[in-house]
């Protein structure tokens, strides 16, 4: 009889290459997604180095970091020198035979939506990325981590990279999801019981009855956040509902393929006996719409709490990093954070920007009207959830409800010195990252579901989604 | 890359968790392909002044020593965030060479061993204990020894710290990792063979 084994185990050792001691093993890279962040740097550095990509075949590559998402855009971005990088990794993906999903390409998105929505991202594949949020194709059974720009040029160079044995982990989300509670919810609530670094650099596994009744969506919404959590990476055992999300995709396995591909898929689950490091196990009937008030991923509440008081933490670096969070969001401790006023509304990013995400928001959007003196912007993740959006008119009523209708991208969830929420200062975001100045200079980013910004975008205020009749 | 051995002189405390690669380096200012000209970018939105490039005389890095500082100690979680690689550039680049924290953002962690920056761990106690001592001397040195695992705190004091062999053995070789993984470049194409077989739609899939 063999030893039970973790989901991420049975990945790991369909790829480990080699065992080059102290618990790290070289892996197999399946498959490597560059952008134009990144992706010129590293195929230069591959190049300068003397060196030529192992295996053209296993990259791919989009533009969505640097790329406005205005209609009409060009290689003249906003952001400073962006023409610059889109050309560099124009140079070096052309030179190198990588295809790449280029401005007007129909396949052009955020790099972790349409990795999916191209059937790239498949059950068991490794897969690496140039960004910390690469994690995300979890959510298809993947095992996908971030990497800079150095471990960028090994992959490409090697087809490998080494890591390190990472912590087992087990997240179990047990019960039914109230109404207007999503992914996200569940993945702030986690965060905050457990901290930022509760993940302890583990390949986390999300189980339990609420996340097998999750969409691939949905679970790469989960998996998205993991790193936030401070886990390497996340990941979702692939079951039916990731088969026929994969079923009939461009890049997924075709004819005799796909058999075999789904036939390998079904033994890509935790033993029933896998020990695992931790394990946590979560009500999820119990978790409210979540949104932060700080300036770190734990800094979260539900929206029917108030922002908790510093002067209850006893570490003094704790209670100073609280404190300067609070000084930075000016938010009060002890006052119910609904009702706090907003400037502006942004649904976009890899976290929330594929199209449920977009049909959610737009069933509280419908008929209602964004506050006035909120900016309110929606970028889908993709130019096929874009066209998609179009095709059902919730493009319309984004735009009848004063929502700016975008091109795709990576857009505003950073502030990368062009684009801008135009003086407004707090912001309701569907986006992954609430740090200083992440969406611009002095801007205070509240994470939340798309249902709960659609909400908050309409009261121009913080708002609870269940208040707007959400489902 | 450069080997690390050692490194002895200013250690500027910054007590703060979860310092993320953002703050380290702004997105705005990664404005080139380049992997040089970081240093003045150090930890940008909080250096300097609102809508200039005038010190903001409050912030640690600006005040001499620090100014020098060679070291940097922090709390929790250092580096959390982006995968950006120039925020290890940017530190380097200032003059930093080792930091010292409670835990670190595994990609920014990772990052520094391929760079040689020095990422050393300690408890939590310990790590407040150096803040502690840096922001109560006027002469906050400090020293780290890689090839002995110990530092020296501004006291004298002296501490072992943990890291793995395999990263040690890298940055005190200053080893290209890159070229030691194509080293076995057969083996890898011996797997990849036997991993065809295995998995065939592997090998297809994006050649649609």
């Amino acid at each position: 009889m063999t030893r039970p084994t973790t989901l991420v185990e049975k990945i790991w050792a369909a790829h480990a290459v080699a065992e080059l001691g102290d618990d790290t093993t070289l892996l197999l890279i399946d498959r490597i997604f560059l952008h134009e962040r990144t992706g010129g740097r590293m195929l230069q550095g591959v190049a300068d180095a003397g060196r030529q990509v192992f295996d053209s075949a296993t990259v791919l590559g989009t533009l969505d970091h640097i790329i406005d998402t205005d209609v009409g855009r060009t290689d003249e971005t906003k952001f400073p020198g962006g023409a610059e990088f889109i050309q560099t990794f124009r140079d070096g993906a052309e030179a190198a035979g990588i295809p790449i999903f280029d401005i007007g390409d129909p396949r052009q998105g955020i790099v972790h939506v349409i990795a999916p929505e191209l059937g790239v991202a498949q059950p068991g594949l490794t897969l690496v990325c140039g960004d910390s949020h690469t994690g995300t194709m979890g959510g298809m059974g993947a095992l996908a981590w971030g990497i800079g720009v150095t471990q960028g040029e090994h992959a490409l160079s090697t087809q490998c990279l080494p890591a390190k044995w990472p912590k087992q982990m087990r997240v179990r989300f047990e019960g039914q999801l109230g109404p207007a509670v999503t992914a996200k919810d569940l993945i702030l609530h986690l965060i905050r019981l457990h901290g930022a670094t509760g993940g302890e650099n583990s390949a986390l596994e999300f189980a339990g009855e609420a996340v097998r009744g999750l969409s691939c969506a949905a679970r790469m919404t989960l998996c998205n956040m993991a790193v936030e959590f401070g886990a390497w990476t996340g990941i979702v055992a692939p079951d039916e509902t990731t088969f026929e999300f994969l079923r009939g995709r461009p890049f997924a396995p075709h004819g005799a393929d796909w058999d075999a591909a789904v036939a390998w898929w079904r033994t890509l689950r935790s033993d029933a006996d896998a020990v695992f490091d931790r394990e946590i196990v979560i009500d999820a009937s119990a978790i409210e719409p979540q949104v932060t008030w700080g300036t770190s991923s734990d800094q979260s509440i539900g929206v029917g709490e108030a922002p908790p008081s510093p002067a209850a933490i006893a570490d003094p670096v704790a209670r100073a990093s609280a404190e300067k969070a609070l000084a930075y969001t000016d938010v009060t401790p002890g006052l119910p954070i609904l009702g706090l006023p907003i400037e502006a509304a942004f649904i976009g990013s890899c976290t929330n920007s594929r199209i449920e995400d977009l049909r959610a928001a737009a069933a509280i959007l419908r008929g209602r009207m964004v506050a006035d003196g909120v900016l309110a912007i929606c970028v889908p993740g993709s130019s096929a959830v874009k066209r998609q959006a179009e095709a059902e008119g919730l493009d319309t009523v984004f735009r009848d409800a004063g929502f700016e209708w975008r091109e795709s991208g990576c857009s505003l969830c950073f502030y990368n010195g062009g684009d801008s929420f135009r003086g407004a200062r707090r912001v309701i975001t569907s986006t992954n990252r609430n740090f200083e100045n992440r969406q611009g200079p002095g801007v205070r980013s509240h994470l939340a579901s798309p249902l709960t910004v659609a909400a908050s975008a309409i009261a121009g205020a913080i708002a609870d989604p269940r208040d707007y009749g959400a489902l | 890359m450069e080997p690390f051995t050692r490194v002895e002189g200013v250690a500027a405390p910054m007590p703060i968790d979860n310092v993320d690669t953002d703050a380290i380096i702004p997105s705005k200012e990664t404005t080139s392909v380049a992997r040089t000209g970081y240093g003045e970018k150090l930890f940008a939105n909080w250096r300097y002044l609102p809508g200039a490039r005038t010190p903001d005389p409050a912030f640690v890095l600006n005040r001499p020593p620090f100014t020098d500082a060679k070291i940097l100690v922090a709390g929790r979680n250092f580096g959390c965030g982006s995968s950006r690689e120039a925020a290890v550039w940017s530190l380097q680049q200032f003059g930093i060479r080792c930091v010292i924290a409670e835990s670190y953002g595994q990609i920014f962690r990772n990052n520094c061993i391929r760079n040689g920056l020095l990422p050393v761990t300690l408890p939590i106690d310990a790590v407040q204990s150096l803040l502690d001592q840096l922001q109560g001397t006027s002469e906050p040195l400090m020293a780290v020894d890689l090839d002995a695992q110990v530092l020296t705190s501004p006291t004298g004091e002296t501490l072992r710290f943990e890291i793995g062999p395999l990263e040690r053995d890298m940055l005190l070789a200053g080893a290209d990792e890159i070229g030691l993984t194509l080293a076995r470049r057969d083996q890898i194409e011996a797997f990849r063979a036997h991993d065809r077989a295995r998995r065939p739609w592997v090998y297809s899939g994006n050649s649609n």
